[in-house]
């Protein structure tokens, strides 16, 4: 059964930009243990068979369009979706750390 | 036309309350305020919805009422039929969150394509469906928003991740729903409150415009009552569209003439073996057994079929599906929509990014993004996520040797009936395996149905048709075939025997139609 620790999550949760609290790293910990024991099972069938991948039920490549101007979405309207915007655009916090 | 004593409209059939409104027997805005009238009194119980949109509703109904008014104006086949939409679908002007904190308060700046397409056929839009958030989940207990009550039993699951369609079409609020499917989240939701719930091939329908959770499986879907109504809003919604690269330039199935035709004479039925058994309830299986028999009665041939890689499609899916939300997700990023928290000037962009997702996702959200993030991480990729997608490929096979000695799979399409609310709720892998007898479809992409078959321990048992790719008439045909030959023998459509909900105020009198 793979083991999943607890650092493996703090690393995977700052990956994918969520403040976990101890509670929540704990419990995730041993949660993602069990659900990866249960699905490690797949390596039974895909491990001896020389299969190749599915990304896609439906294979389709190169759609194209005609390269024409359309009219994009009001910014006005996105613009009052968005949590702040300023100037006619998005407003964001500052993007480099302090030191 | 005959309609119920009292002339209630919320009890019609879509297909017969079209038939009223373009008659003028009732007009669209009267069959409009009955349902707003029957949302106002169940809705407190049931929570099918998280929006009513009672004034664009109005609006819409107006609308159609004037073109039906106008002579020289051809309206469709579903003109004035109350529609609700799964809140995972934008629409512009009309608040969507996908059952999420992340999404409160957001009002889209435009509409999907099924929004805009079921608008154009002259539905009418009342209002957005509860889910679990993001469609992650079996239940909707994963709504940010509290659960929806299933109509048969207050206190039981309604299916999830659209529990919320469901619920509105079973408890008479709607008598057309959509909704989206991933990995069963139309199918299992019909199988567990009695209605009929389709998810079509994989790029039949338009994903322009549906929050994605995981896009190589996502696919919106009718959910009604009868398989009727089902097929007509399937043809109205389904088709070609440009804006998704993924969608399919091919005509639509004739849908509505295979449930129509409702003939299953000469039809070839597989019954997957891997699909029974263990995790299986014993009344599920009992009906579903004696529906198969009744479709040999109607003139099927019924054999046996061996799909051996099925078992390995629930631990496949919880790969790929976290996989591709992770990669999904990363939008939520409190710049352009939603929540933003902790933008106090001194937090970096990533803090308040990390800090609102926090705060925005829910738990299973949480759970699958990190899950997902692991199986594509650097060193276990290949052992996780390309194993996976293999596969989906030995499943695909699976799915083509059937079809080339039978021309539909059947099978439970829930392993039981509807839980109680909590049971499953600290056991993910639990709430996982409800989904046991969908996700093989999800990953070849052909197409599904769930139709009801009866009850066990009085709440309702579904039955899955499994189709090749594009033959989601097949689907229909066997599904009207059934429906029509339970229906006889039951004397009456199976949700007649679910209990009346408790209202919370009598309804507005109505004029008799």
């Amino acid at each position: 059964m793979p083991e999943i620790t607890r650092e493996q999550v703090a690393h995977l949760a700052r990956l994918s930009r969520l403040a976990l609290d101890e509670s929540e790293l704990d419990a995730m910990a041993s949660q993602l243990g069990v659900i990866l024991g249960a699905v490690a099972q797949i390596s039974e069938v895909t491990d001896a068979a020389d299969v190749p991948p599915t990304t896609h039920a439906v294979p389709v490549e190169n759609v194209t369009r005609p390269d024409v101007v359309v009219p994009s979405l009001d910014r006005d309207e996105v613009l009052a979706g968005a949590p702040a915007a300023e100037d006619g655009r998005f407003r964001v916090p500052r993007i480099l750390d302090a030191e | 036309m005959s309609t119920p004593p009292g002339g209630d409209l919320t009890r019609l059939t879509a297909a017969e309350t079209a038939e009223v409104i373009a008659s003028g027997q009732a007009s669209a805005v009267e069959v409009t305020r009955a349902h707003l009238d029957r949302i106002a009194a169940v809705d407190g119980a049931v929570h099918a919805f998280l929006h009513v949109d009672e004034a664009g509703a109005i609006a819409q109904a107006e609308a159609v009422d004037a073109a039906v008014a106008d002579r020289a104006t051809t309206t469709g086949a579903l003109a004035g039929v109350p529609l609700a939409l799964k809140d995972v679908l934008v629409t512009r002007g009309v608040p969507t969150t996908a059952g999420s904190r992340i999404l409160e308060g957001w009002i889209p700046p435009y509409d999907a394509t099924v929004t805009s397409r079921l608008r154009a056929a002259g539905l009418v839009m009342i209002g957005k469906t509860n889910m679990d958030e993001f469609a992650m989940g079996s239940s909707t207990e994963h709504s940010a928003y509290g659960p929806t009550h299933n109509p048969w039993d207050l206190g039981r699951i309604p299916g999830g991740s659209g529990g919320g369609s469901a619920a509105a079409v079973a408890a008479f609020e709607a008598p057309l729903a959509v909704g989206t499917d991933t990995g069963g989240s139309i199918r299992q939701p019909a199988s567990v409150t009695g209605t009929v719930g389709v998810k079509p091939t994989y790029g039949g329908v338009s994903r322009y415009g549906l929050v994605a959770f995981s896009s190589s499986l996502d696919q919106a879907g009718p959910c009604a009552r009868t398989v009727l109504d089902a097929a007509l809003l399937h043809e109205a919604m389904a088709g070609h569209d440009p804006l998704d690269s993924t969608s399919i330039d091919a005509p639509v199935p004739p849908v509505v003439e295979a449930a129509r035709q409702a003939d299953v004479r000469g039809l070839r039925i597989g019954v997957v073996r891997e699909l029974a058994g263990e995790g299986y309830e014993q009344g599920v299986q009992e009906r579903f057994d004696e529906a198969v028999a009744l479709l040999q009665e109607l003139g099927a041939t019924v054999s046996e079929v061996s799909c051996p890689h099925f078992a390995y499609a629930l631990p496949a899916y919880y790969l790929i599906a976290p996989s591709e939300a992770s990669s999904n997700l990363a939008r939520f990023d409190s710049v352009r929509y939603g929540l933003r928290v902790g933008d106090d000037g001194g937090n970096s962009l990533e803090q308040v990014m990390s800090l609102t997702r926090a705060a925005g996702f829910g738990p299973e959200v949480k759970r699958r993004i990190i899950l997902g993030t692991f199986a594509l991480s650097s060193g276990y990729y290949d052992a996780y996520y390309g194993q996976a997608q293999k596969v989906r490929t030995l499943i695909t096979r699976d799915f083509t040797a059937a079809f080339e000695t039978v021309d539909v799979l059947v099978s439970p399409a829930s392993p039981g009936v509807a839980f109680p609310l909590g049971a499953k709720l600290d056991d993910p892998l639990a709430m996982y395996r409800q989904d046991l007898a969908t996700i093989p479809s999800n990953l070849y992409g052909g197409p599904a149905m769930s139709l009801p078959v009866g009850l066990s321990e009085g709440l309702p048992v579904g039955l899955q048709v499994m189709a090749p790719t594009m033959r989601d008439d097949l689907l229909y045909r066997v599904g009207g075939a059934l429906e029509a030959a339970l229906q006889d023998r039951w004397g009456g459509t199976l949700l007649s025997l679910a209990p009346e909900l408790p209202t919370r105020q009598s309804p507005a009198p109505h004029p008799e139609v």
